[in-house]
């Protein structure tokens, strides 16, 4: 839990936005959203494609209004206040920068539009060059850039006019892999060093949980989940978080007992063991789907507490070996094994183990 | 065998591709030598030192020193020009307006039938436009007593609006709107918007419309024949004069300085015109 002290950046209060008429005949792209952001916070959205993402970001550069609910900028409602006003930028999906201004003018638009004086725009110019580490292509036209420096000018040309929030709408989706990498970790420093609030969107879970202080996972226009990277990971709440984040196993199990976020859960194929329940949901009994990581997952000698079941593939991935395994009750299971050394046991398919699960790995989930 | 199978590979293409009908080719060639051969003749013949449109003596420039001398053509030129100008200014302002308003505004009740009121125009016979802008202005001249070129010059605003909305409209439906939204983004305001933003990026298509309204109020003869009253005799009308009292190559001579005139403006438009990408490549 965050404490109170710290200043909320972003405050998006039961926030609806409806294109079209209203809910029926409309396409309500964010509903009914509450979400408030930290300042300083590396904050990201996540979801699949339609899932109302970037709708939420133009609501917060004063692109859309909202259809109902309200929106505070370190306690300052937004509510009628116009993009050029809001002391908020974006580095837009495609970048949208200006083709007819050369890379520097293009960073010093912002700082113009402001009206700072010359020698200082020129100073903050050149600074932002060095921040993204291309201060030589200062004269370049905006098409003799390839994608990644094109991408590091959105960066320059928002973060110039120094904004309270920066709004970043899938700016690595466009850039290749090694790119990519790259640019995660150009935009965590680049973070720390403005100490600027950065929410950041994506559709990439692990780009997510690689650079984010907080998740919020999105789906059909709601926030499902909101929470540290590890907290979004281990525990997931609801179904769509825990298929969406990373590679998870989904078992059918009945709760046997519960009091106080503890819990005992039997599986189908009878193992027994602890579990924990999803954070701020009522009451659940009966029967659930439980999550289980693979990499939660190992396997063991002794067949007590464990799950027995039959190797059926067996794929090779670098860095250690995935198992598919089929239970007794013809569930199918996914067993990680980091290969740490020789260590491993080998095993080959078609062989019958005993898997065991480690503490607090059994996720109940509420749908 | 294989000469077979090479016919019956022609007898495709040729099924597929309209240009290897039979007969498709002279059809065209009689198009092209219908249409400019005539234009090369008048050229020729304008540098003819003889008086005669059709017999070729020798080459000499002394009609066009002739024309140039000539003070029919003289002032038929200049009112040309002065309608065309002013012409050219007035409908690319408002064709401007026009353009802006059906791009860059959410879509609005009857903004369709906006669009279609501003290319009407373009469909109703010039000729039935002339008569009925004649009566209309002779009413008004009528009534208040006014006179003068100014109502030459409404005409040509008026018809030329159409023609300068085309090029801009397009440019406009062109150009990305999330470059005026990072704009408005960068603290800009509406009016530092389109100074900045989209007044800068529009404007190939506003100088493609600018010089296509004053082509076809140069190019105009029915509606100036109509509206235009004593002592505002066009070029084109001008002509038209002339040629009734029998053709001297000295018509030849003004036709051919006015046909460089709008095949320079139009290559000029073609290049103004050509869709360049108001966008940053993206990278894959
Ligand atoms: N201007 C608009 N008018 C009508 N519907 C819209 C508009 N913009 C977005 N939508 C709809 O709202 C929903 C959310 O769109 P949004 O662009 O916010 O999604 P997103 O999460 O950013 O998706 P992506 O990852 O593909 O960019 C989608 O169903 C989309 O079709
Ligand atoms: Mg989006």
């Amino acid at each position: 839990m965050l404490e109170k002290a710290t200043r909320s950046a972003i405050e998006v209060r039961s926030t609806t936005k409806i294109y079209g008429n209203d809910r029926a005949s409309g396409v309500v792209a964010v509903d009914d959203v509450s979400l408030e952001i930290t300042d300083n916070e590396f904050f990201t959205l996540l979801g699949p494609s339609g899932c109302g993402k970037t709708t939420l970001l133009r609501l917060i550069a004063g692109f859309e209004q909202p259809t109902q609910g309200e929106i505070l900028l370190f306690g300052e409602h937004l509510e009628g206040l116009p993009p050029h006003n809001r002391s908020v930028n974006t580095v837009f999906q495609h970048y949208a920068l200006f083709p007819h201004m050369t890379v520097s003018q293009n960073i010093s638009f912002g700082l113009e539009m402001l009206g700072i004086d010359k020698i200082e725009i020129r100073k903050t110019v050149s600074r932002m060059l060095e921040l993204v580490q291309m201060p030589q292509l200062a004269d370049r036209k905006i098409n003799q850039l390839s994608g990644g420096q094109q991408q590091r000018v959105a960066l320059a040309r928002a973060l110039a006019p120094n904004p309270k929030v920066l709004l970043l709408d899938e700016p690595l989706s466009a850039l290749d892999f090694k790119l990519r990498k790259e640019m995660q970790s150009e935009l965590k420093r680049l973070q720390n060093e403005t100490g600027i609030t950065f929410i950041f969107v994506t559709h990439d879970q692990e780009e997510a949980l690689t650079m984010s202080d907080r998740v919020a996972v999105m789906k059909d226009g709601q926030v499902l989940q909101v929470g540290k990277p590890r907290e979004v990971y281990d525990h997931p709440a609801q179904r769509f978080v825990a298929d969406f984040i990373g590679d998870i196993n989904i078992l059918r199990g009945e709760l046997i007992s519960t009091k106080k976020g503890e819990a005992k859960v039997k599986l189908a194929s009878g193992f027994v063991g602890d579990a924990i329940l999803p954070i701020g949901v009522g009451d659940i009994s009966g029967v659930v789907n439980v999550a289980i990581r693979p990499e939660q997952l190992s396997f063991s000698n002794s067949t007590n507490s464990t799950l027995p079941g039959i190797i059926k593939e067996i794929t090779y991935f670098g860095s250690g070996l995935h198992y598919e395994i089929e239970l007794s009750t013809g569930e199918t299971i996914k067993l990680r094994q980091q290969s740490v050394g020789r260590s491993n046991t080998e095993f080959s398919s078609g062989e019958t183990v005993n898997i065991a699960v480690a503490d607090d790995a059994i996720q109940v989930l509420v749908d | 065998m294989s000469d077979l199978s090479n016919t019956a590979h022609n007898k495709v293409r040729q099924a597929k591709d309209l240009k290897y009908q039979p007969g498709f080719s002279y059809i065209t060639w009689l198009a092209l030598f219908i249409l400019y051969a005539p234009i090369l003749i008048l050229v020729l013949y304008s540098f003819n030192a003889n008086r005669s449109v059709v017999v070729w003596t020798s080459f000499s420039t002394d009609w066009y020193v002739k024309a140039w001398h000539n003070e029919g053509i003289q002032s038929a030129a200049l009112i040309s020009l002065e309608v065309a100008v002013i012409a050219m200014v007035l409908s690319t302002t408002f064709a401007t307006m026009a353009a802006l308003v059906t791009t860059r505004t959410p879509p609005y009740k009857g903004m369709n039938i906006s669009i279609a009121i501003i290319n009407q125009p373009l469909m109703i016979p010039e000729i039935v436009t002339a008569v009925a802008t004649l009566i209309f202005f002779a009413v008004i001249k009528k009534a208040t007593g006014a006179n003068g070129i100014g109502f030459l010059i409404t005409a040509h605003t008026v018809f030329c609006i159409p023609f300068a909305y085309m090029p801009i409209r397009a440019r406009l439906e062109d150009m990305d709107l999330s470059l005026e939204q990072a704009a408005a983004d960068l603290y800009a305001s509406p009016l530092m918007v389109f100074k900045r933003v989209t007044l800068p990026l529009m404007m190939p298509g506003v100088l493609s419309g600018a010089m296509l309204a004053f082509i076809v109020s140069v190019d105009d003869v029915v509606i100036s024949l109509f509206v235009g009253g004593p002592g505002e005799t066009t070029l084109p009308l001008y002509i038209l004069g002339q040629i009734r009292r029998g053709v001297t190559p000295e018509v030849n001579a003004v036709s051919t300085v006015f046909l460089g005139i709008s095949v320079i403006l139009v290559t000029l438009i073609f290049l103004f015109g050509r869709p360049k990408s108001t966008r940053p490549e993206k990278s894959q």
